[in-house]
C-alpha cells in the first residue's frame, strides 16, 4: 500500500531556534505509527505539522513539504480547515468544548454542516459515543456538562467527538498522559480496535505504550529522524547506535 | 482539500473584514484626536503661555498665560494623590495579608469598584453639599479632597491587581519564617511591589488631574497663582473649557495650548508608568 | 491562641491591634458609598418633600423660577445621549477585542493595547476638544445635510437645527471615550477562556470565527454584556465632553440631530446660581441623586458578573 503521509525536507524553525532538520518520512496507512524519542526531540512539533497546529505558535515558520495522499498540506491554495477536518487530534489533556456531551459531539458535524435533520445528529451522536466506548457510559446523560466527566471519560469523548468529522488520519500528542492506568488502557484499546479504519499517529514519550501500539516506529533525537521503520526491526534490531541506547534506557 | 468557498469561509473573511475596519476607525479617531489637540495646541504654545499668570484684559486676548491652571493642576492632583495614597496603600496591603479572597475581600473589592463607576461630577456635588455644610468656600483644598476621594478606588485596585500577582511563595516562605501578616506586608509586599504600587499611583494621579467635573465645583477657577489651601484654584481642564467658549480666537488658542499640555503630561504619566513597570518588574521575583 | 496567654509579646500585640486596623480601614469604601448617596440624599429632600415623584421625573417644564422642575427633558437627553453613544460604540469596540484576543499574533497585541490604553488615558476636556473642532462640523455640515436630503422623512433624522451641536455629536464622542473601556473589559473576558477549547474546535476543522461564535461566546457573553454594561454606565455620568458638543436646549429630543440636555450638564451649568433660588438646589442634587442611584445599579449589577466570570477585573 502506499504511504499515507509523506514528509519531505521539513526543516522547522521556532524563532531562530530549528526545531526540526531536514525530515524525510513515510507514513503507512491504516496502521499505527508511533513517534518517540527523549523529551524535547521535536517529536511534537513533527506531529502538530501533520494538522497545521504548528503555525500556531508566534514565530514559528517552515520549509518543505508535508503531503497527505501526495497533496501537500502546506500549498498556498490549501484550506487549513479542510486539513483539520481530514486530521483529527488528541491532545494531552483532554479539551472537550464548554458545552453538553451531545453538543460536543455534534459540534463538528455542525460546523462543517454534515447531517441535516434532528434526528440525523441524534443517531451520529449515538454511532461515534459507541465507536469510542463511552456510550455506555453517558447514553443516559448526553445534556450534561462535559467538564462532570471524568478526565479518562474527556479523553474518550474528544475521541468521539474527532471520529465524527470522519477524519481519515487520527493523530495523538501522547494522548494516555494524563489518564490514569485503566483510562489509559481504553485508550490504547481503541486505537487497537480503530486502526483498520484510520491512519494513526502517537506520541509517546513511554517505551512500553510505543511497544504495545506500534506497527510502524519512529526515533527522533534532537529535531532529527535518527530511525525509521516497522516495530519489529526497530525493537528488535536497530540500526542506529541512538536508538540502541534509547531503547536500552540509556537516556 | 484544496480552498473552495463554503458557507463557513463567507462568515471568517466577513468577520475578518468587519474586524479590520473596527480596528482601523478605533485607530483613526485616536489618531485624529492626538493630531487635532497636537496641531490646534503646537501653534499656541508659547513660552509666555506656560511661563506667566492671565493679565488685565487676558480674555478679551491680550497678555498673559496660563501658568495659573498649570500650577493648580499639579497642587490639586498631586495632592488629592497624596490625599488618596494615605489610605489606599494600607487599603490594598490588607486586601491582600487579611482579607485575600475572603467574601469580606471581595466584598471590598466590590465596594471599591463601584466608587471607581460613580461619575466625577457626582463626587463634585457630593462634595459641594459637605463644604457646604462645613462653610468652606470653593478652595484649592477642597478640590484636593474630592480628588482624593475620585482617586482613592483607582488606585486602590489597581495596586491590589498588581499584588494580587505576586507569587504565593514568597509570602509562604515569609510566613514559616514567623512572620507576622502585618511584617508580611511591609517587608515583603511593598518591596517587592513597589514599581507595580508606584504605576498604580500615576494612573491614580493621570486620572485626577484630567477631570473637569469634579473640580467645577470644589476648587472653583481663579487667574492667581494658588499660594493657599483656603483660596480657589485654577486648573488645566477648566482652563480649557472656560476658554473654549468665549467668542475671542485669541483665548480659544489658549484652550488649545492647555489641551496640549494637559495631554502632554496625561501622556508622558502614562508612559513613564509603563516604562517603570516594563524597566523595574524585572527586579522583582516573579 | 494570643488571647489565652496572659502576657502578650509586643509583637502579638501589634498583631491585634493591625488586625482592628485593618478591619476598620476595610469599611472605608462601604461607608463611603453610603455617605456620598446620605448626603445627597439630604440635600435633596426638601424637593422631594414637594412634589410627587411622578411630577418630578414626568414633568417637562424646568423654570426654577417659577417652581417648575420637571426632569423630563434631561432624563430623556441622558438616555438618547447614552444610547445613541453605546450602539455606535458597542460593535466595533466588540470586533476590535475579539481581533486582539483571538486574530492578533503576540507582537502585534504587545503594540495594540497600549495605544488603547492611551486612549483611556486622554481627559475628557481633551475629547470634548476634538469634539468642538471635527465632530460638531462633521455632524453639521456633512451628516445633517445627507441625512436631510435622503433620509429627513424619517423623524429619527430629521433635522430641527442648522448647528452640528446635537445628540449626535455627543453620542459619537461618548462613544469614542467608552471605546478603550469597552474593549479592555472585553479583552479581559475573552483572555479567561481556555486556551484548550480554541485549540479543541480548531483541531475539528472550525473557523476562528466559529470557534468565537459557538464556542467562546458561550463562555463569555456574559462578561461582555457586564462589560457594556459597566461602559454604559461611564456613558450615563460622562459631563464635560458631551456638554461641550451637544447643545444643551431642554427639550424632549426625537432626532438624533435635536439638540439634548444630560442630567450631568444639568448640574454642571447651573451649580453657580443655584443657592440663589428656592429648591434649585435641592433639585439639582436631587438630579445627582438619580444619576448615582441608576449607576449603583448598573454598576453592581455588572460588577457581580464580571467577578464571577473572571474572579477579577482590571481596567
Amino acid at each position: 500500500m502506499t504511504p499515507h503521509i509523506r514528509v519531505r525536507n521539513l526543516n522547522a524553525w521556532y524563532g531562530t531556534q530549528p526545531a526540526l532538520k531536514n525530515i524525510n518520512l513515510e507514513i503507512p496507512r491504516q496502521q499505527i505509527t508511533v513517534i518517540m524519542g527523549p523529551s524535547g526531540c521535536g517529536k511534537t512539533t513533527l506531529l502538530k505539522t501533520f494538522n497545521r497546529f504548528f503555525e500556531l505558535t508566534e514565530g514559528a515558520r517552515l520549509t518543505g513539504q508535508v503531503l497527505i495522499d501526495d497533496e501537500d498540506i502546506y500549498a498556498r491554495d490549501v484550506d487549513e480547515t479542510e486539513v483539520r477536518k481530514r486530521v483529527g487530534l488528541l491532545a494531552q489533556r483532554p479539551t472537550v468544548l464548554p458545552m453538553s456531551i451531545y453538543e460536543n459531539v455534534a459540534y463538528g458535524l455542525y460546523i462543517h454542516q454534515m447531517r441535516k435533520d434532528a434526528r440525523s445528529y441524534k443517531e451520529a451522536v449515538r454511532h461515534y459515543l459507541e465507536l469510542a466506548g463511552l456510550w455506555e457510559e453517558v447514553g443516559k446523560r448526553l445534556h450534561d456538562p462535559a467538564t462532570a466527566l471524568s478526565i479518562g471519560q474527556q479523553q474518550r469523548l474528544c475521541l468521539a467527538r474527532g471520529l465524527a468529522v470522519e477524519p481519515e488520519i487520527i493523530l495523538g500528542d501522547e494522548p494516555t498522559s494524563a489518564l490514569d492506568p485503566i483510562s489509559s488502557q481504553h485508550i490504547e484499546k481503541k486505537l487497537l480496535e480503530l486502526k483498520s479504519r484510520y491512519t494513526t499517529v502517537i506520541v509517546t514519550h513511554t517505551l512500553r505504550q510505543a511497544k504495545r501500539l506500534a506497527d510502524y516506529v519512529i526515533f527522533m533525537y534532537m529535531g532529527e529522524v535518527i530511525e525509521a521503520g516497522p516495530a519489529q526491526e526497530v525493537f528488535t534490531r536497530p540500526q542506529q547506535e541512538r536508538t540502541r541506547q534509547y531503547l536500552e534506557g540509556l537516556f | 482539500m484544496k480552498f473552495r468557498w463554503q458557507r463557513r469561509h463567507v462568515g471568517e473573511a466577513l468577520a475578518k473584514l468587519l474586524m479590520f475596519l473596527s480596528l482601523g476607525l478605533v485607530f483613526a479617531s485616536l489618531v485624529m484626536i492626538l493630531w487635532t489637540v497636537l496641531s490646534k495646541g503646537l501653534p499656541a504654545l508659547t513660552w509666555q503661555m506656560v511661563s506667566q499668570a492671565p493679565k488685565g484684559g487676558f480674555y478679551l486676548g491680550k497678555e498673559g498665560g496660563i501658568l495659573n491652571a498649570i500650577l493648580g493642576s499639579l497642587y490639586l492632583a498631586g495632592g488629592g494623590t497624596l490625599l488618596a495614597l494615605l489610605f489606599s496603600l494600607p487599603l490594598a496591603l490588607s486586601l491582600e495579608t487579611y482579607l485575600g479572597n475572603s467574601r469580606w475581600g471581595n466584598g471590598v473589592r466590590l465596594a471599591l469598584d463601584v466608587l471607581w463607576g460613580i461619575p466625577s461630577i457626582v463626587y463634585g456635588a457630593f462634595g459641594f453639599t459637605l463644604m457646604l455644610a462645613l462653610g468652606m468656600r470653593a478652595s484649592l483644598l477642597g478640590g484636593i479632597l474630592v480628588l482624593a476621594l475620585l482617586e482613592l478606588p483607582i488606585m486602590t485596585r489597581a495596586m491590589d491587581e498588581v499584588i494580587r500577582r505576586m507569587p504565593r511563595d514568597l509570602e509562604l516562605a515569609a510566613l514559616a519564617l514567623g512572620s507576622n501578616k502585618r511584617e508580611v506586608a511591609v517587608h515583603v509586599i511593598l518591596r517587592q511591589m513597589l514599581p507595580g504600587i508606584v504605576t498604580a499611583i500615576l494612573l491614580a494621579f493621570g486620572r485626577g488631574i484630567g477631570d473637569a467635573a469634579s473640580v467645577l465645583f470644589t476648587a472653583g477657577y481663579t487667574d492667581h497663582l494658588p499660594t493657599s489651601l483656603m483660596r480657589p484654584a485654577a486648573s488645566l481642564p477648566l482652563a480649557v473649557f472656560f476658554q473654549l467658549g468665549t467668542p475671542f480666537p485669541e483665548v480659544q488658542q489658549r484652550a488649545y495650548a492647555a489641551a496640549l499640555i494637559l495631554t502632554i503630561i496625561v501622556l508622558v504619566v502614562s508612559l513613564s508608568s509603563r516604562w517603570l513597570a516594563a524597566r523595574f518588574g524585572r527586579f522583582t521575583v516573579r | 491562641m494570643t488571647d489565652s496567654s496572659p502576657a502578650l509579646t509586643r509583637r502579638q500585640a501589634q498583631e491585634k491591634t493591625t488586625r482592628r486596623a485593618v478591619f476598620v480601614l476595610s469599611l472605608l469604601p462601604l461607608v463611603l458609598i453610603l455617605f456620598v448617596t446620605v448626603a445627597l440624599a439630604a440635600r435633596a429632600w426638601p424637593i422631594l418633600g414637594q412634589y410627587s415623584l411622578w411630577d418630578l421625573l414626568g414633568g417637562i417644564e424646568w423654570r426654577p423660577m417659577r417652581g417648575q422642575f420637571g426632569f423630563l427633558p434631561f432624563i430623556a437627553g441622558t438616555l438618547w445621549v447614552t444610547t445613541v453613544g453605546v450602539l455606535l460604540a458597542v460593535p466595533p469596540c466588540l470586533l476590535t477585542a475579539l481581533y486582539l484576543s483571538e486574530y492578533a499574533r503576540p507582537s502585534v497585541r504587545a503594540i495594540l493595547k497600549p495605544v488603547f490604553d492611551l486612549l483611556a488615558a486622554l481627559p475628557s476636556v481633551v475629547y470634548g476638544v476634538w469634539g468642538v473642532l471635527v465632530v460638531v462640523p462633521f455632524v453639521g455640515d456633512v451628516l445633517r445635510p445627507f441625512f436631510h436630503q435622503h433620509l429627513g422623512w424619517i423623524p429619527l433624522f430629521a433635522s430641527s437645527q442648522p448647528t452640528g451641536y446635537s445628540i449626535l455629536s455627543g453620542g459619537i464622542v461618548l462613544a469614542v471615550m467608552i471605546a478603550p473601556f469597552i474593549i479592555a473589559v472585553t479583552y479581559e473576558v475573552l483572555m479567561t477562556a481556555p486556551q484548550d477549547w480554541r485549540l479543541g474546535s480548531l483541531g475539528l476543522g472550525a473557523t476562528r470565527w466559529q470557534t468565537i461564535r459557538y464556542v467562546l461566546f458561550r463562555h463569555s457573553l456574559p462578561g461582555i454584556i457586564a462589560g457594556v454594561v459597566l461602559g454604559t454606565s461611564r456613558a450615563f455620568g460622562e459631563t464635560m465632553a458631551v456638554l461641550m458638543v451637544v447643545g444643551n436646549v431642554p427639550t424632549l429630543p426625537t432626532s438624533i440631530f435635536d439638540p439634548a440636555y444630560p442630567l450631568p450638564a444639568l448640574i454642571a451649568n447651573n451649580y453657580g446660581e443655584m443657592m440663589s433660588v428656592p429648591l434649585y438646589d435641592a433639585a439639582l442634587l436631587g438630579a445627582a441623586l438619580l444619576l448615582l442611584v441608576i449607576v449603583l445599579i448598573f454598576n453592581i449589577a455588572s460588577t457581580l458578573v464580571l467577578q464571577r466570570v473572571m474572579g477579577r477585573r482590571w481596567v
